[in-house]
């Protein structure tokens, strides 16, 4: 026998199971707390596209328990359930599902991650996964023991029979499996699932750690996300490949038509246009087309325009959705989201959302969390490879009030960002879905959602500084300069001094004060109006006087009143600037008091034309 | 020492100074100035040699606290409620507080009230500059202890229950004099002495006595505790001045220790307003140098990152600027290590007294 025939013999093909038993770390399950918050996130994650497909509120309780040396996961929820006999290949069969053929955004895509979950079990434990499944309130329920046969890829049926189950409808799975519980950190189980619960606000999650605690994340809203339905590929960034593949396999007789129904966004137009620029006939046969011709279509494809492929394949979060899953985790003082239109890479429709919470109960000091989510389902591992993070870490925070020490990097500052991509297809680095890939495309949107953000933020910020400010200022005045006054004339054993000139100063207030004097009988009354603050001020004095004044300086307008005359004057000052009106008077009571007890008689000065907050020492009117 | 007149006309002073300062921001706020006062800033940036006493003091360089922020509104109500507190009840009663006491008192001032007592002693010696006094002019007593004495002087100290004369070596115990807080209620009656040597640690202290390193060569040791107190840095000061003795400092090898010497010998930066008070600029340093290091091969630590960084701080302190200093921290940066006076007993326990100490004061020109 030859080599190569004996080499022949040893050739066989590898069952998926065999090859995922091999490589776990592909499939997220490297470490032994990894192994158990992966084996719940993909169990959530199932729950909850089934639900949603279902049209209900999810409801999904989660919990972990020692078992000798083992940890029990069991994930239940109030989903559709699933018939007794797809059972079996839902949960121990891999590459198994309804998603991977249809473009549509969910959660799950390939049918692995479950089915992982179960072998990684049976692997560590020995055990079988036991799983209850009910489809509505007036048929039974029913129950399997399953364990994969990895040489096949099939499922091994150890027991399934009806069975009594409390719940109306719903499925619940228990695998038992090597693992370690951790909890302070973010990439924990609890961690795993606050993320989920923010992203998902329509989900009530419920988790029972192993020593029995217990914590509700709940709901934030009572509506379902919209529901994604599925599309034809859109034509932008389509690979040759996928093309050749397209034209091989289709039904469809004529390329225009092909053209029109395969791809989402073309119409009898564009398909025209398509035929005329890549020189082919519109009537010609999709299967017979040559390398030649399929490139040139493939050129024509990049040379047109075609519009945006439709959004109702991809269910965004929402920016008020945003808003209420942030609320709901974190104590925060301002929240800016956004949601970006949708636009296309290698011909998937994605979009972009991003939330910015800031300040509240967050560390001021710390790097910035970055939350991580695809298609709702959020990114826990692989930070530092992910498009997100590479995205965040180049823009120039400090323009937009954040820290950067070192100019570029994941900001420092009292923030939390949440960036969300809905696709059809997510590109991740690997199949355990840690990380996005750096396509061009995701990296711009996801950079012009974040400097969306970034500028809300900073408006927000400029403004809370003038507000801040102006609350200084008035706790100043407030609570702080008449202690001071009050402490003053305690120690000096004085009057206490008038802080309303020191008080105009600070608030860039005008500033109006009187004096008056004794002279020959008369009272001689000067008024001093400063203007402290950095704008012109144009405005009426008016002195409320028994009688007729004189002397006045500069002239002033005198109208008479029923019980005296008004004295006043048109002013306009210029920051900083000062004028002073004077004028005598008649002194009623020569005989007795002095000066300051006549001007205490008088009637306050009074200012028409300014609001009365940035006025001091006169009336407003 | 202090007359009781002296004490009076002390005490009258220091009560004009302080209503003084009320009565300045009395009258800024009747002018309609935003009340304020300035003081020179107190960073190493700003402190100069002033070659009148050869000492470092406070330089051009000024602050000014206002009432136009928060927190400078809030600096000078302290200041107001502090100096209302030293008039009525400390100079008008003849009563003092401790400055630890001071931070207390301050519980019922409100909005007032200091966060942490550095704040107060801050502040404290805020009024020190502003009013060109000391604390003790105002009363207020530090907390912790001065130093100790042993050596061959006598002295006498006016206390609370009337006159105590004692000499520093036969009428105290192993510990020596504990020297009061206010140094200036000592008279220094006689001596024997021919220099004065201040000593880092009680290790150290207490070796030197137990050698009779005292006896054998006229020392008067004192024991600075750490970073020095005021009372100590005084009575260095005036054992200087008065007695014409000159001082050495004997500190651990490193770069915290070399700063004890400085606050001695140059002064320190947070109170170059008293300099002139404290500081004894004729003050060498005697050891543990870098030098020492490799000359006596002394076993040694590892210098650690902050070591590293207050060494190379060292270098751009206005008051290290002198080639001896730039050579020893240079030395040792490149050496890497440090070294504990403690370290000499590692040759025996009388090495210090009989082998290092003299060698170093005869190289000095001390012996």
């Amino acid at each position: 026998m030859e080599i190569a025939e004996e080499l022949a013999k040893q050739q066989k093909a590898i069952s998926v199971a065999e090859f995922f038993e091999k490589n776990r770390q592909i499939l997220g399950f490297d470490s032994a707390p990894r192994a158990l918050i992966t084996c719940v996130k993909e169990a959530v994650d199932n729950s909850l596209d089934a639900c949603e497909d279902a049209g209900i509120l999810p409801d999904i309780f989660v919990q972990i328990k020692k078992s000798g040396e083992y940890y029990l996961v069991i994930v239940e929820d109030n989903g559709p359930g699933i018939v007794p006999q797809e059972i079996p290949r839902v949960f121990a069969k891999l590459l198994y599902g309804s998603r991977f053929h249809t473009l549509r955004q969910s959660r799950g895509q390939q049918g692995i991650g479950i089915s992982a979950a179960v072998l990684y079990s049976q692997l560590t434990s020995g055990k079988p996964t036991r799983v209850i499944s009910k489809i509505a309130p007036d048929r039974p329920a029913h129950y399997c023991e399953l364990l994969i046969n990895t040489a096949k890829n099939e499922p091994e049926i150890l027991r399934s029979e009806e069975a009594d189950w409390e719940r109306p409808r719903g499925t619940r799975v228990e695998l038992e499996m090597e693992g370690t519980y951790v909890r302070s950190r973010r990439q924990s189980v609890f961690g795993s699932l606050k993320s989920a619960a923010i992203v998902n606000p329509h989900a009530r999650i419920t988790l029972v750690e192993p020593e029995g605690n217990m914590v509700v994340f709940e709901r934030a809203t009572e509506s379902l996300p919209k529901k994604a339905y599925a599309i034809s590929p859109h034509p932008a960034g389509i690979e040759l490949g996928e093309l050749i593949k397209l034209l091989r396999y289709t039904d469809k007789k004529k390329l225009r038509v092909f053209l029109k129904e395969t791809f989402s966004s073309i119409g009898a137009i564009s398909a025209q246009e398509l035929c005329s620029r890549a020189e082919i006939d519109p009537e010609a046969s999709p299967t017979g087309l040559d390398h030649e011709q399929a490139k040139r279509l493939h050129s024509a494809f990049k040379a047109i325009k075609v519009k945006s492929p439709p959004v109702d394949c991809l269910s965004p979060i929402g920016e008020e959705l945003i808003k209420a899953g942030l609320e709901k985790e974190f104590r925060l003082d301002y929240i800016a989201t956004t949601v970006r239109p949708v636009s296309v890479y290698s011909g998937n429709p994605f979009l972009v959302e991003v939330g910015l919470g800031y300040g509240g109960e967050l560390e001021k000091e710390s790097r910035v969390e970055i939350l991580r989510f695809a298609n709702r389902v959020p990114l826990v591992y692989q930070q530092g490879a992910c498009a997100i993070t590479h995205s965040v870490e180049s823009v120039s925070w400090k323009n937009y009030s954040l820290g950067q020490p070192t100019g570029s990097g994941v900001p420092v500052g009292p923030a939390v960002l949440l960036v969300h991509i809905a696709s059809t297809n997510i590109p991740f680095t690997s199949e355990s879905k840690d990380a996005v890939a750096d396509m061009p495309e995701i990296l711009a949107e996801i950079d012009l959602g974040l400097k969306e953000v970034a500028r809300k933020l900073r408006r927000y910020l400029s403004r809370q500084s003038i507000l801040s400010e102006r609350r200084e200022k008035e706790e100043i005045i407030r609570k702080i300069l008449p202690r001071i006054a009050k402490k003053l004339s305690d120690v000096l054993d004085r009057e206490e001094p008038d802080i309303g000139p020191v008080v105009a100063r600070i608030m860039g207030n005008l500033l109006v004060s009187r004096k008056v004097e004794r002279e020959n009988g008369q009272l001689s009354v000067k008024i001093l109006v400063e203007n402290h603050s950095d704008l012109l001020r144009s405005f009426k004095l008016h002195e409320l006087l028994a009688e007729q004044a004189d002397s006045i300086t500069p002239e002033a307008r005198v109208i008479p009143l029923g019980d005296g005359y008004d004295h006043h004057w048109k002013l306009s000052l210029a920051p900083g600037q000062k004028a002073t009106l004077s004028y005598r008077i008649a002194c009623r009571d020569a005989s007795n008091g002095d000066a300051s007890s006549a001007g205490a008689k008088m009637k306050e000065p009074v200012v028409e034309g300014l609001d009365a907050e940035i006025v001091t020492g006169a009336r407003v009117i | 020492m202090q007359s009781s007149e002296d004490k009076i006309e002390k005490s009258r002073c220091a009560q004009e100074k302080l209503t003084g300062l009320a009565a300045t921001l009395y009258n800024q706020f009747e002018q309609g100035i935003v009340p304020h006062i300035s003081l020179p800033s107190r960073t190493k940036a700003n402190i100069e040699f002033s070659s009148k006493d050869d000492v470092w003091i406070y330089g051009d360089q000024e602050t000014t606290r206002s009432v136009k922020t928060v927190r400078g509104a809030k600096t000078l109500l302290k200041t107001v409620h502090l100096a209302e507190l030293l008039i009525k009840e400390h100079l008008q009663n003849n009563r003092g507080s401790t400055l630890r006491e001071i931070y207390y008192i301050s519980e019922n001032w409100d909005i007032a009230k200091f966060h942490e007592q550095a704040e107060s002693d801050r502040l404290i010696e805020d009024l020190e500059i502003v009013t060109a006094l000391h604390r003790e002019d105002f009363h207020v007593r530090p907390e912790e202890d001065g130093a100790s004495v042993f050596g061959p002087l006598r002295l006498k100290e006016k206390t609370r229950r009337g006159e105590k004369e004692m000499h520093c070596q036969e009428d105290v115990g192993e510990a020596g004099y504990q020297i009061p807080f206010n140094v200036d209620n000592i008279e220094f009656l006689s001596h024997d002495a021919s220099m004065v040597m201040a000593i880092e640690t009680g290790g150290m202290y207490a070796r030197l006595i137990e050698n009779g390193f005292d006896e054998q060569y006229n020392a008067i040791l004192v024991h600075i505790k750490g970073q020095p107190a005021r009372s100590t840095r005084r009575i260095i000061k005036r054992l200087n001045a008065e007695l014409n003795l000159p001082v050495v400092v004997f500190t651990d090898g490193d770069p915290w220790s070399y700063r004890i010497f400085a606050s001695i010998a140059y002064g320190a930066i947070k109170s170059a307003h008293l300099s002139e008070h404290l500081v004894t600029p004729t003050a060498r340093f005697l050891g543990v140098q870098p030098s020492d290091i490799v000359d006596y091969n002394l076993s040694t630590d590892k210098l650690t990152e902050q070591d590293m960084q207050a060494l190379r701080s060292e270098l751009t302190d206005p008051r290290f600027a002198a080639p001896y200093w730039d050579k020893q921290i240079r030395l040792q940066i490149d050496l890497k290590k440090k070294a504990e006076q403690q370290a000499f007993a590692g040759k025996g326990l009388d090495y210090v007294t009989k082998t290092y100490l003299p060698e170093r004061l005869g190289e000095m020109g001390i012996i």
